[in-house]
Parts: C-alpha cells; structure tokens; sequence
C-alpha cells in the first residue's frame, strides 16, 4: 500500500482499524464494544490467569490430536483417491459433500457419540480440517507428470519406493496448501466444539465472558484465537515457500 | 542406391547376426486406433538405431513396450534372449521431457537409478560424479533441475541412465524440448559417447537429420497402422570432425531420400 508516494507497510492499515476501534469504544455507543485499549489491559490480564492457561493447554492439545488425526488419514486418503480410480467414485461424491456442508450442525451429534469431553473436541477438529486436505492431496497426486511415475518405473521402483519417494514428494506443495487450508478450519473446529460442549478450554471461557458481559476480556480472547489462527497459517506457508520452487518446475 | 543400403520392408528383415534386442509381432490398439501391427524388428549390439517417422506412427509407442512402460496387445520383445514384459535393469531409458525429481539435487537424480536398487549412497555418489562428468556436468552436483537450461537438464537424465550401467539405453525424443544449438552440440556428444561406451541406443526421433546424423541404423515407420517401412543403413564416416558430417554427400543424400520417401504421410 501507498500513501501519498510513501510505502506503507500492510501493519500500518491494522494500526488505523485500532483507532477507529478505540474512537467508537470511547464515544460509548455499543456496550458490546470496550475501546480498544481496555481489550489490550485485559489481554494481558488476562494471559496471567491460571483459568486462561488451563484453557490453552487444554485447547492446543485437543487442536494438535486433531489435527495430527486428520493430516495422518487425509493424506494417504487423498494419495489412494488421486491414485485409484475406485476408491475416488466410492469417496469422491462424500468428500465433496463433507468439505462444503455446515458442519457445526453435525458437532451435537458428536457430542451424543464422544461425551462432553476433549474426544468430541478433537473429533471436530478432525471432522473440520480433513476434508481439504483430502481434496488438496487428491488435486496434488493426479497433477503429477505421468512421466515422472514412468520414469520411477523403468528404474525398478518398488510400489513403496514409487509412493515414498516420488508421489509424496512431487505431490508435496498441495499437500502442504491442503494443511495450510485445514489448519485454518481446524481452528474454526475446536472453537465451534469447545462452545458447544461449553465446559472445556476457551469454550468455558468464551461461555464465562460474555454471559457475565465481559466484554473486554471476550474480545481479548477472540483476539488471541485470530493470532493463533494466522499465526500457524503463516508458519505453514513459510514451508510451503520452501517448497513452492519446484512446484512452478514441475510440469 | 549408391552409399545407402536399402532394404524394403514390410517383409522380415534377416536377422542381424548379434541383436540385443528382438521385436516380433508387436501390436498395440488403443480403442480403436492401430498404433502397431505386428512390427518385427531386431537391434544390433552396440548400435544406435533411430526410429524415425511422422507423428502417429507409433514410435514412441514401439520403445515404451521395449521399456517394458506400455503392454503390448500380441507380440514378444526379447533382451538378450530373454522375453520381458516389464522393465529391468539391462534397458534404460531417457525421457523426453526429462523426468527428473524437481526436489533432488542434480546428484541424487542421476543416482536414483542405483539409489533404487540399493546400492549404498557413498558407492553410488561416486558412480554417479564420475557420469556428471562424463555428460559434462562436472560442477553441477549440488544444483537443482529448475537451475539447469533445458540441455543440461536432459544431460542429468542422460547420465542417470548411464549409471546404472544398463546395456540398452532407450531415448525417447531426447532432444525435442531442448534449443537448436544444445541439440546439435548433444549430437555430437552422443556420437562421442557411443564410441566411448560400448552400449546399444536405441533412439526415437522425428527429424530426419537427426536421424541420419547420430544413426547406424534408421527404422522407418509409417502411420496408421504403425508399420515398418524400411530400414536404412546410412553409411557415413563419423570418425572425424563431426560439424564434418553436415556437410557429407552421402548424409545429405540420405537425407534427401528419406524425406521423399516420407512426404506422402505430410498433408
């Protein structure tokens, strides 16, 4: 961005939401919205408190299952889709409806099925990330050059050899997109899980704060899970960046 | 037919007295197009024989069935005496449009050969440095293909194929995506290195001067079916100066030749 021939940096236009957060906070219209600063005081409040630590680790472990769950199905799911004709006509038409339906609706439903404890959270978060990473894995395997297999092939490749060494690889840069994407649903599955089931991590919290309309204090909390949430998405296409030059190679 | 020795197919063609490679009877349809019938062919030992013909004719086809990458519909391809309908190790092949692994150093493509057979990595670095040099790629080891020009990428996949010391190479159109001037200096180097390596090319190409240039032996196909046309024996002397044989009589003879006897299948 450009401002009057000068090269804003793309923090400089958060910076400018903050102020407009903080006017409208100020002038008092919505006690739904505290000024911006008040978010910040308790922000830091509010990491300090043993409730809020409790929740994190109990979020993030429910978040790294999984996730861990969905990438280790995902992946050879997607391979054994790009890969076999059957298994994509059996799977495809349930992937497909799975990774566009409202899925929030199906998270009662796991709650019947897994109690009200951290299996139904991390069945959401599974249930949320997997889908396109499926999808992606699916995408990257049939892109690949028909005569790289060949070539796999002709030099005495071993089927495991032909997967552990060619397809994973020449399929990793949507792999790495398709974790990317599911990381980021992930994140929506936990949150969605934990308020539903609204006596685990930030779920309680979430829950706490604003039937007792702390309003800074849930905007403090939504504001870590958005950094969170970004955080690891830009974690994930720094390695994809690593990889992305011999993505634009292959052919 | 002066220099050239000519023999009019599509009826056997005595059998050279040592082939490495014998064809017989191979046919290939895809839905319901022919590709190949019954193609009968032999490779002499320690030649390079060129099969040449307009697009269609299926002679990218006829080497991938040698390769053992496409199943033929009837017929037999033997290697040394020995019927194979998959690859193995005494036949290699060289892709067209390279096939190598983006993510592995030039090193590790030209030994993924040997690193698939098992060969221990400090054994097969050093088979492979010694064929990085031999195509001229001394230096280059720890470079990417997206770092190579188009020609020097197809000398990574030139010498992945000689590394696994196969006694067959197959060469699928290896110069097609690689520009004018590298082509003709790969030309040379592979008239070099047939002499220097005592190995059977086998070689698919549409340019007729290619063919004519590098070849001992030309298959000519023809189209729909896929047939063998004729088999031609260019008699030219490549022992010298190889810009030489651009302008040798009989080389430009046998080029004219070909290309008369081609230009029906061009619309």
């Amino acid at each position: 961005m450009t401002l009057f021939g000068y090269r804003v940096p793309m923090m400089a236009s958060l910076l400018v939401w903050c102020v407009v957060w903080e006017i409208v906070g100020r002038l008092d219209l919505v006690f739904l919205l505290p000024p911006f600063s008040d978010v910040l005081v308790a922000a830091v409040s509010l990491v300090q408190t043993p409730s809020w630590q409790i929740a994190t680790v109990t979020t993030l472990r429910a978040f790294a299952m999984g996730m861990a769950l969905s990438i280790l199905v995902g992946v050879p799911l997607g391979i054994l889709m790009g890969r076999v004709k059957i298994a994509d006509d059996l799977l495809g038409m349930w992937v497909n409806i799975f990774s566009s339906a409202p899925l929030s609706a199906i998270v009662p439903v796991l709650m019947i099925l897994f109690g009200f404890g951290e299996k139904t959270i991390v069945a959401a978060v599974f249930l949320f990330a997997i889908w396109i990473i499926v999808l992606d894995t699916r995408a990257g395997v049939r892109h690949i050059s028909p005569s790289l297999v060949e070539m796999a092939r002709s030099y005495g490749a071993s089927r495991p050899a032909l997967y552990t060494k060619i397809i994973l690889w020449a399929a990793l840069p949507e792999i790495l997109a398709g974790i990317r994407l599911g990381l980021i649903r992930g994140v929506k599955g936990v949150v969605i899980g934990q308020l539903l089931v609204a006596i685990v991590g930030y779920g309680a919290l979430f829950e706490t704060f604003s039937r007792n309309f702390r309003m800074a204090e849930f905007w403090a909390l939504t504001i870590i899970l958005f950094a969170f949430a970004l955080l690891i998405a830009e974690l994930i296409e720094r390695a994809e960046a690593k990889v992305e030059y011999y993505a634009g190679a292959r052919q | 037919m002066g220099a050239t020795a000519l023999r009019n197919g599509p009826s056997p063609v005595p059998a050279p007295i040592d082939s490495i490679v014998e064809v017989r009877g191979i046919s290939k349809t895809y839905g319901n197009v022919e590709a190949l019938r019954s193609i009968d062919l032999d490779f002499p030992r320690g030649k390079l024989t060129s099969l040449l013909g307009p697009s269609g004719c299926g002679k990218t086809t006829l080497l991938k069935i040698i390769a053992g990458l496409i199943r033929a519909d009837g017929g037999t391809v033997a290697i040394n005496g020995k019927h194979v309908t998959a690859p193995g190790a005494e036949r290699a092949f060289v892709f067209q449009d390279f096939a190598l692994m983006p993510w592995a150093t030039v090193m590790r493509n030209v030994a993924f050969g040997l690193e698939l057979r098992g060969t221990n990595k400090a054994e097969r670095e050093e088979i492979a440095r010694r064929y990085i040099a031999e195509v001229g790629l001394a230096g280059f080891e720890d470079k990417y293909p997206h770092q190579l020009s188009g020609g020097m990428r197809q000398r990574v996949g030139l010498a992945r194929a000689l590394s696994v010391d196969a006694d067959v190479l197959l060469l699928d159109e290896p110069f097609s995506a690689v520009d004018e001037q590298n082509r003709r200096k790969f030309q040379e180097d592979l008239i070099r290195l047939r002499t220097n390596q005592n190995k059977t090319f086998i070689f698919v190409t549409h340019s007729i001067e290619e063919a004519v240039y590098i070849s001992d032996r030309i298959v000519l196909l023809s189209p729909r079916p896929g047939r063998v046309s004729q088999i031609i024996e260019p008699e030219i002397d490549r022992s010298g100066d190889p810009e030489r044989i651009h302008r040798d009589r009989h080389y430009l003879d046998t080029v004219e030749e070909i290309w008369q006897g081609l230009k029906q299948y061009v619309e």
